[in-house]
């Protein structure tokens, strides 16, 4: 039994993604490091990752959100970045949570869609609310249809 | 401020969706970094030791496998703590072994047992369902009230 000793006790670390047709990854990465403090920034293929103390984390995270609204996101994280229990390079292939992230961000531009709808409702521009989404479990087989592919299957 | 149970508990869309309309999303990347950040014995690689499928007895029966009764010691207590919930049904990404599949069944079970409000969608697949997607999170979260 070996002893555990946390890195970075006492810190939070968020994920901060950038799907925008007006800024890269780098470009948030600069902006992150003008606002950093004391805070630490790590660069990624998909944004950044921002680790210190949780006000200092809500308060960088709040400038870089105003930069693109509707195109920046941002989702806790458990491990601190390049924790060797997590990050790739320790590790090989990728990384655990990737095929998440990556599932998400497939489908992120609809969500930015409905964010950009939304600020647009605000400024006045749009007064159509949209329709609620239909209800979310697909269509089921009726019983009486059952009973005939049953019925049809029986010598 | 209230406190939302995401499902799936990983999704960044939720998650940001939760915070940006002003109120606290409850994922799995808290019960993981409180684990994470506690001093102890080396249990690698969540640092879920085997005290924690004896936790999960709150949640599950001793018959049920330990692996799903360890998961359930780090999303329980979140359910416990939620005041309202957003699932996404058709989470492709929540897909994984047998204890992951049980796991996801008890935690929508469990949800729905506690009668907090719960908003319940499917992935936006074009851009037309994320407006109406976002605005469904919009209008329930502003519904909760408590807002910051």
């Amino acid at each position: 039994m070996t002893i555990y000793h946390p890195r970075y006790r006492g810190t939070v670390t968020k994920y901060v993604f950038i799907e925008s047709p007006d800024m890269t990854p780098a470009d948030l990465a600069i902006q992150a490091y003008e606002i950093a403090g004391g805070a630490m920034i790590k660069e990624t293929c998909f944004g950044i990752m921002v680790t210190g103390s949780e006000e200092e984390v809500i308060s960088i995270i709040g400038k870089l959100r105003a930069l693109d609204p509707s195109h920046i996101f941002v989702k806790d994280r458990g491990f601190p970045p390049g924790d060797p229990r997590r990050c790739r390079a320790n590790l090989g292939g990728a990384r655990p949570g990737f095929f998440g992230h990556e599932f998400e961000m497939c489908r992120i531009r609809n969500v930015s869609a409905g964010l950009e709808r939304l600020a647009a409702e605000e400024r006045g521009e749009v007064s159509e609310a949209p329709a609620p989404p239909e209800k979310s479990r697909g269509k089921r087989l009726d019983v009486e249809k059952l009973k005939k592919i049953i019925a049809k299957q029986v010598p | 401020m209230v406190k939302v149970f995401i499902y799936p508990a990983t999704s960044l869309i939720l998650s940001d969706l939760v915070a940006r309309f002003g109120h606290t999303p409850l994922g799995s990347a808290l019960g993981i970094r409180e684990r994470i950040q506690t001093p102890g014995l080396e249990s690698p690689p969540l640092q879920i030791s085997p005290e924690e499928p004896k936790k999960g007895l709150k949640y599950a029966a001793v018959e049920v496998p330990s692996g799903v009764r360890g998961r359930m010691s780090v999303y329980g207590p979140l359910i416990d703590e939620a005041e309202a919930a957003i699932i996404i049904n058709d989470a492709d990404l929540a897909f994984g072994c047998m204890g992951c599949a049980r796991t996801n069944e008890l935690i929508i079970f469990l949800i729905k047992k506690r009668k907090i409000p719960v908003l319940e969608l499917t992935y936006p697949k074009d851009e037309q369902e994320g407006i109406e997607f976002v605005a469904a999170i919009k209008k329930f979260l502003d519904g909760l009230g408590g807002k910051k």
